[in-house]
């Protein structure tokens, strides 16, 4: 048996949060170098396994399998393709992103670094699982490092509301999607919970159409889909600042993985039943998203918002369940997770230091930390969708999809982008430019070594996707994965 | 059915049962020869005697392939009971180990002789084939735990449980004997597996067949403490002494589901849709009941007891898909919830002797006075709300499983049923998270708790137990889908 590169990647965290959890809590160093480490390691497998995908062979590589829980038919079975190739990379490198954001954490950074290994383990268990019983066990896994990192490191006026409103959401959407899974469980007979047999399993039409809702439902609370999407700004928000990075940078990509992996995938004629719906909803998020985004006056909760509407654009993308919709919604989560992260670590920065997330008491930041304010606005391209950068690989063919299916979504979701050009550029003007307050003069400085490190990797990466997209990989990463799933939904 | 003449063999059937007894008569022995300080030593004794118990049951009591009726049809050596029998054991031990520092103000030797019949009585209430034999050993399992629950007899509120817990369990335990004698009217036998024979060529069966379920039901709804025969629980966990209290909710539990399942799927097989759905109205009520009612709580025992019965209706959920997959849950459930509450029980035993308080401001700050105390609270939480790694997540995967498989396979109604169960557990969580926030949140006092080594190895084995039950499912799976195979 060869290397087996993805458990490596799903372990590493988790041996690294108990071996962290283990050590006195005195040793505060110690434990920020095995965090550090863990994600770099995880961060060169993610790559290796990007670099050495075979995109000719295409399908599902680096497979594992172990039998779990003979009986019933679980096992441990991991295994990528084009769709969770980049999302695995999205994860380390976020991962990697929030403990170099966190380092100067001196509130029990014991527990704080080993929590957020343990959800490292959780997303990367998911983007692997091609067992349905191993992605939810991966999956709920997540609860309590996500509950306990807002309750006790959060911010204090609105963790315990936020933290209890996120997890009970979620917690909510993965059970209810339980419920389906094990109905797709018992309906097909097979006695396996391997996703890949399940595919040809041949679910009558009148079970997909009854249950998809349900599974695809219960996934995309996690996605932030209207009108289940509330828990994200209100988390994201209460969240210290490496868990908004991950929060909304990566689980809310896995909620719309799962989404797409069990219940498009498994269930495509229900896809292709409830699609005006999830295309209704999700051009709600898009617009709605960005219209309560442009009125908030807290700088976290306009980038809250802003993923809440990002998502929309991904659901957008799956409703088209063409070529180019998946194509663009596939791109869009890597793009947007890489994006948000880097919204989040800039404005975790900015407040670090002022101290304060009004929007009207910051101003003129751009002369005090020049280069967070360039990623911020690198950023900000790319969640407008300008050429050049990522997003516009990743939206642009949503549109052309979507234009394919119903021209009016397209037309309504792209006054959305209009929008969101205006609250980011707003943003960037009140935050960035005009005049510095005189209150924050003396106590803004520069960000630190390790802060330049993550924002200028996050733009640089988005920048590189934006202007190679074939060269870099990750378009014809993605279309593999299409493919995929194309054949199993039809259509071109 | 073949009743096995008495043959000297069968003694080894009832080896642990005879142990146990032996057990017992020490301990009384050990009591006037200890001197009156060294109280621990008996936790350790007691531990170590069941220990020793289930190795023997292990090497020298497993059952045949086919079930054997033994002493004359009384009881049934099956896998069932030895499955059980090892759940009890376990349980009692760990909950031994518990109370070894308990305060009292009698005798400590009569504690731990009481906890060993009880265990007995569990031990024969899961092998018991015949009515009679059935009421005995309930009863052998009862009057001790009345008297374990008012053991502090100076504390008002202990003694208070210990009268609520005696009337309610005489009270249940006469209307249940009115259905045996119902069951026996009719049919002429005590005999479990008989009596669903004489069921069968019987014409007129239906009505008094859903009579006698609802009488019997009353019986052991109470004691697996059951929408509506709750009311007892609250009251009794929070003034019985702690240990006892997280005994009564996890080895006297599985004692009743023991039985419970045996007399629905040995009696009233005739009668399967009619208490499929008794059970499944039993399981809603009793998981959204206790969930509403555990939100509200803020006294950690009370509220222990609420999610007690929540835990309840979950695991009566596998009971009601009356299935193979449904039992084997329930019994993977059973186990999972005996070591994950022991641990939260001991949790709040440690705190309630060190702080002097169950309410749940005594837990703010506990993550920093002994934060692997919190730890394994926070993990036993967890368990409890059904969060993977954990064991309650398979518990509840495999309950909730074995409803929509029924449901799927044409009794819609038990889909209902599991969406009843996923959603309620959200709101379990909810308090569950509630416990653990507080367990964070920066406390008064900072000095770290005083941990006895007993009660850390029996910490310690709860973990680890919840634990494994939680990542390495198939070998306790496969003991609980043996142990169904006993029922059917």
């Amino acid at each position: 048996m060869s290397f087996p590169i993805l458990s490596f990647i799903i372990f590493i965290p988790l041996a690294a949060g108990l071996l962290i959890l283990a050590l006195p809590a005195e040793r505060k160093q110690a434990v920020r170098v095995i965090a550090l480490t863990a994600g770099l390691l995880d961060l060169i497998l993610a790559v290796l396994v990007y670099f050495l995908y075979d995109l000719s062979a295409g399908g599902y590589q680096f497979i594992e399998r172990v039998e779990w829980v003979q009986p019933l038919g679980i096992s441990y079975y991991a295994g990528v393709n084009g769709i969770s190739v980049p999302l695995v990379l999205l994860g380390a490198l976020v991962l990697t992103a929030g403990v170099m954001v966190s380092w100067r954490i001196e509130d029990r950074p014991r527990e704080f670094f080993a929590y957020l290994m343990f959800l490292g383990t959780s997303v990367q268990g998911v983007f692997c699982s091609l067992d349905l019983f191993m992605l939810f066990f991966f999956f709920e896994l997540a609860v309590f490092p996500k509950f306990l990192m807002i309750a006790i490191w959060g911010y204090p006026k609105t963790r315990d509301y936020g933290s209890m409103k996120l997890t009970l959401y979620l917690f909510l959407g993965s059970v209810v999607s339980l419920v389906g899974v094990l109905a797709m469980y018992f309906t097909a007979g097979l006695h396996t919970f391997d996703m890949l047999a399940l595919e040809k399993a041949g679910f009558s039409m009148a079970f997909q159409q009854s249950w998809f809702l349900v599974v695809f439902g219960g996934f995309a609370i996690l996605g932030g889909i209207f009108p289940f999407h509330s828990w994200a700004p209100d988390g994201h928000v209460a969240a210290p600042t490496a868990v908004s990075m991950l929060l909304a940078g990566v689980e809310m990509k896995v909620g719309a993985f799962a989404a797409l992996r069990v219940a498009i995938m498994l269930m495509p004629e229900g896809a292709r039943f409830w699609a005006p719906l999830i295309l209704a909803l999700g051009t709600v998020n898009v617009v709605y998203g960005a219209l309560i985004a442009l009125i908030q006056t807290d700088f976290k909760y306009v980038i809250g918002f802003s993923s809440v509407s990002h998502m929309g654009l991904v659901l957008i993308g799956f409703a088209t369940l063409s070529r180019e919709g998946l194509l663009g919604a596939g791109l869009q989560m890597f793009s947007h997770g890489i994006m948000t992260a880097l919204f989040f670590a800039v404005v975790g920065m900015v407040y670090d230091r002022a101290h304060t997330r009004e929007i009207g008491e910051l101003g003129g930041l751009f002369q005090k930390m020049p280069l967070a304010a360039i990623g911020f606005i690198i950023a900000g391209l790319v969640s407008m969708g300008m050429p050049g950068f990522s997003g516009f690989v990743a939206e642009f063919p949503i549109f052309m999809g979507v234009w394919r299916v119903m021209p009016v979504v397209a037309i309504i979701a792209i006054l959305g982008v209009i929008v969101t050009a205006g609250y980011i550029l707003l943003v960037v003007r009140r935050v960035f430019f005009g005049t510095l307050p005189a209150r924050l003069e003396s106590t803004v400085g520069d960000i630190s070594a390790l802060d330049r490190w993550v924002v200028g990797g996050l733009a640089a990466l988005m920048v590189i996707i934006g202007c190679f997209p074939t060269l870099s990989r990750m378009v014809p990463l993605v279309e593999s994965g299409v493919m995929q799933i194309l054949a199993l939904v039809g259509g071109a | 059915m073949n009743i096995v003449t008495y043959q000297p063999s069968m003694l080894l059937a009832i080896l642990p049962e005879c142990l146990l007894v032996l057990l017992a008569a020490m301990i009384l022995v050990a009591d006037l020869v200890f001197p009156r300080d060294q109280r621990s030593a008996f936790g350790w004794l007691t531990a170590c005697g069941f220990i020793l118990v289930a190795l023997m049951a292990v090497l020298f009591s497993r059952p045949g392939e086919t079930p054997e009726f033994i002493f004359g049809g009384m009881l049934r050596h099956d896998w069932a009971s030895f499955t059980f029998r090892l759940i009890f054991l376990l349980g009692a031990s760990v909950t031994a180990l518990f109370a070894s520092d308990e305060p009292t103000d009698r005798r400590f030797g009569e504690f731990y002789f009481l906890m060993v019949i009880a265990t007995l009585g569990m031990s024969l209430m899961a092998s018991s084939a015949n009515l009679i034999m059935l009421f005995l050993a309930i009863e052998t399992t009862s009057l001790p735990l009345y008297i374990l629950a008012g053991f502090r007899i100076l504390d008002q509120k202990s003694v208070e449980a210990g009268i609520k817990y005696m009337l309610y369990g005489a009270m249940t335990s006469a209307v249940m004997l009115y259905g045996f004698s119902l069951l026996w009217g009719f049919t002429g036998t005590a005999s479990l597996y008989e009596i669903a024979r004489q069921f069968q060529v019987m014409d007129r069966a239906s009505l008094l067949l859903g009579g006698a379920v609802l009488l019997v039901l009353v019986g052991f709804g109470f004691k697996i403490s059951a929408v509506p025969f709750h009311f007892w629980a609250p009251d009794v966990y929070e003034g019985a002494p702690t240990p006892v209290a997280g005994f009564l909710s996890t080895a006297s539990k599985a004692a009743g589901f023991a039985v419970l399942v045996r007399v629905l799927l040995a009696v009233f097989p005739a009668a399967t849709p009619f208490w499929a759905v008794v059970v499944g109205l039993l399981a809603a009520g009793s998981m959204l009941v206790g969930n509403i009612l555990a939100m509200s709580q803020r006294n950690i025992k009370r509220l222990l007891a609420y999610s007690s019965i929540a835990q309840a209706g979950y695991i009566l959920v596998g009971l009601a898909a009356h299935s193979p997959l449904g039992t084997a849950g329930t019994v993977y459930y059973l186990a999972s919830y005996l070591v994950t509450n022991l641990a939260a029980f001991g949790i709040v035993w440690l705190v309630g002797r060190e702080v002097g308080s169950d309410d749940l401001d005594a837990y703010a700050g506990l993550g920093k006075r002994n934060p692997t105390v919190a730890l394994a609270m926070l993990i036993a939480l967890l368990s409890l709300g059904g969060i993977p790694p954990l064991s309650g997540f398979f518990g509840k995967l495999l309950v909730f499983g074995a409803a929509v498989q029924a449901g799927v396979q044409g009794e819609s109604w038990l889909i209902a049923l599991a969406f009843v169960g996923v959603l309620t557990s959200v709101v379990g969580l909810y308090y569950y998270l509630n416990v653990m926030k507080t367990l964070y949140r920066p406390g008064v006092d900072e000095h770290s708790l005083r941990v006895s080594s007993a009660w850390r190895v029996a910490l310690l084995v709860c973990v680890a137990g919840m634990l494994f039950l939680g990542t390495i499912f198939t070998p306790m799976f496969q003991l609980a889908v043996a142990a169904t195979g006993g029922w059917f």
